[in-house]
């Protein structure tokens, strides 16, 4: 039951992550305005990802959920998809607080 | 020893003699406005730090003749210190390349306390400023003369950015940029040679070189050596931008790349680094990269590491990236990138 409880938890963490990253990536980029943007779609794929915006992103995440991005959790595979980083977020909040 | 890349003046008693806010008949100080022009010449910035009232001090600089000089100029009464990081943040440059005159040791001290890496001066002493070594560059190019229109350029850029009500990316749409990639020519080096000293924060290796390396370079037939240019319908950045490429047999290797610290906000490293990835790829090449990670390059790491390369071997904080040329992203549709191979 506890081991339950805690993955449930931790769902709740990705859900939060994944509305805010959503909600984030559609005021900051044209290209996701007015579309639907899917927690699954490849965002590289469908805006142009400068390193400045990804910068903007990467403290965005950094700030929002009191993180810290280790060089090498920034790869493309991390940063792919609105699930993709909402899972990393997850799992860097689950490192810090072991 | 770091090259200053901005001075920040204080008003009372350092540029004039006399109290503006007393209602002093305020005198230029012997030689300041000399002083003033020679240090812009040679490409140095400058800017201001005083306790006063905002609009009578801009009145008077501009009185003088004087106002066009500073950039961001601070006048408030807030710590001088916090004036100059207010200057930092605006010009986008290290703390240790500012350089604060102030006649008050009081000021000074505290200016020094809150920021140790910047140089104070007394400004009983600034007849020999001229002279000190991190204020003489051994050459100025074209595009340090320029280097204050410039950054009065981007302030007019970053005004309507501020009024901008939308997405960054639809505000970089408006700015109708064209990036142009060419072959380094014999009139680049020094600006080359220039920008390797002057660039931290998008720099992949932090690597110097010198005028001498650059020309040999630029003649080998196992480099290119690549130039940027950027501009925009407020004016041209210059040359912003450089790559340098090994080519032995079916490797290429990117020993460095670097972009000004004044491109930051407008994403065109990515620009060069899918040119290169282009490039390579056309030619059926395998691509390296290498990377010298500090504590102020971040941004290249991102840039690098999001263009999907990946780490193939370190030895301490440099690593060697390879990229399997598997994902490439085209160029943004809102900046037109010109090339000349």
């Amino acid at each position: 039951m506890r081991d339950e409880a805690v993955v449930n938890m931790a769902d709740v963490t990705v859900t939060d992550a994944a509305a805010n990253i959503r909600a984030y990536l559609r005021e900051n980029m044209t290209a996701f305005k007015d579309v639907e943007l899917h927690d699954e779609d490849n965002i590289f794929e469908r805006g142009f990802f400068t390193s400045l915006f990804a910068m903007q992103l990467l403290h965005y995440v950094e700030s929002t959920f009191d993180v810290e991005v280790p060089d090498d959790y920034i790869m493309l595979q991390n940063f792919s998809s609105v699930r993709r980083l909402a899972d990393m977020v997850a799992d860097l909040r689950r490192s810090a607080g072991e | 020893m770091k090259m200053v890349k901005c001075v920040v003046w204080d008003l009372d008693d350092t540029l004039w003699h006399g109290t503006l806010s007393a209602g002093d008949d305020l005198v230029l100080r012997d030689g300041v406005v000399d002083l003033v022009k020679t240090l812009d010449a040679r490409g140095i910035l400058q800017s201001v730090a005083s306790k006063n009232n905002h609009d009578d001090a801009m009145r008077k600089l501009a009185e003088l003749g004087l106002v066009e000089y500073f950039l961001y100029p601070q006048v408030n009464w807030n710590s001088k210190s916090s004036s100059v990081t207010a200057i930092r943040e605006k010009l986008n440059i290290g703390i240790d390349t500012i350089m604060f005159v102030d006649d008050q040791p009081f000021e000074r001290d505290e200016v020094a306390f809150a920021h140790p890496d910047v140089e104070t001066v007394d400004s009983a002493l600034l007849d020999a400023l001229l002279s000190s070594p991190r204020l003489s560059p051994k050459v100025v190019t074209a595009d340090a003369s320029r280097r204050r229109l410039m950054y009065l350029e981007d302030q007019a850029r970053h005004e309507a950015e501020v009024d901008y009500q939308g997405a960054a990316d639809e505000f970089l749409r408006g700015l109708g940029m064209i990036f142009s990639i060419s072959r380094a020519k014999d009139d680049d080096l020094l600006r080359l040679e220039e920008l390797t000293e002057r660039t931290n924060q998008l720099n992949s290796t932090g690597i110097q070189y010198s005028y001498e390396q650059l020309d040999q370079l630029r003649h080998s037939p196992d480099h290119d050596l690549w130039v940027c240019e950027l501009t925009d319908r407020y004016g041209s950045y210059g040359k912003i931008g450089m790559a340098l490429v090994e080519k032995q047999d079916d490797r290429w290797t990117i020993n460095l790349l670097l972009m000004s610290c004044r491109t930051v906000s407008k994403g065109v490293g990515t620009v060069l680094l899918s040119f290169l990835l282009k490039q390579a790829a056309d030619r059926g090449k395998r691509l390296f990269a290498r990377f010298r990670r500090t504590d102020r390059n971040r941004q290249m790491l991102v840039t690098y590491q999001l263009a999907n390369f990946r780490v193939v071997s370190e030895e301490g904080s440099d690593y060697l990236y390879e990229n399997d040329l598997a994902f490439r992203q085209e160029y943004p549709e809102y900046i037109k990138v010109e090339i000349d191979a």
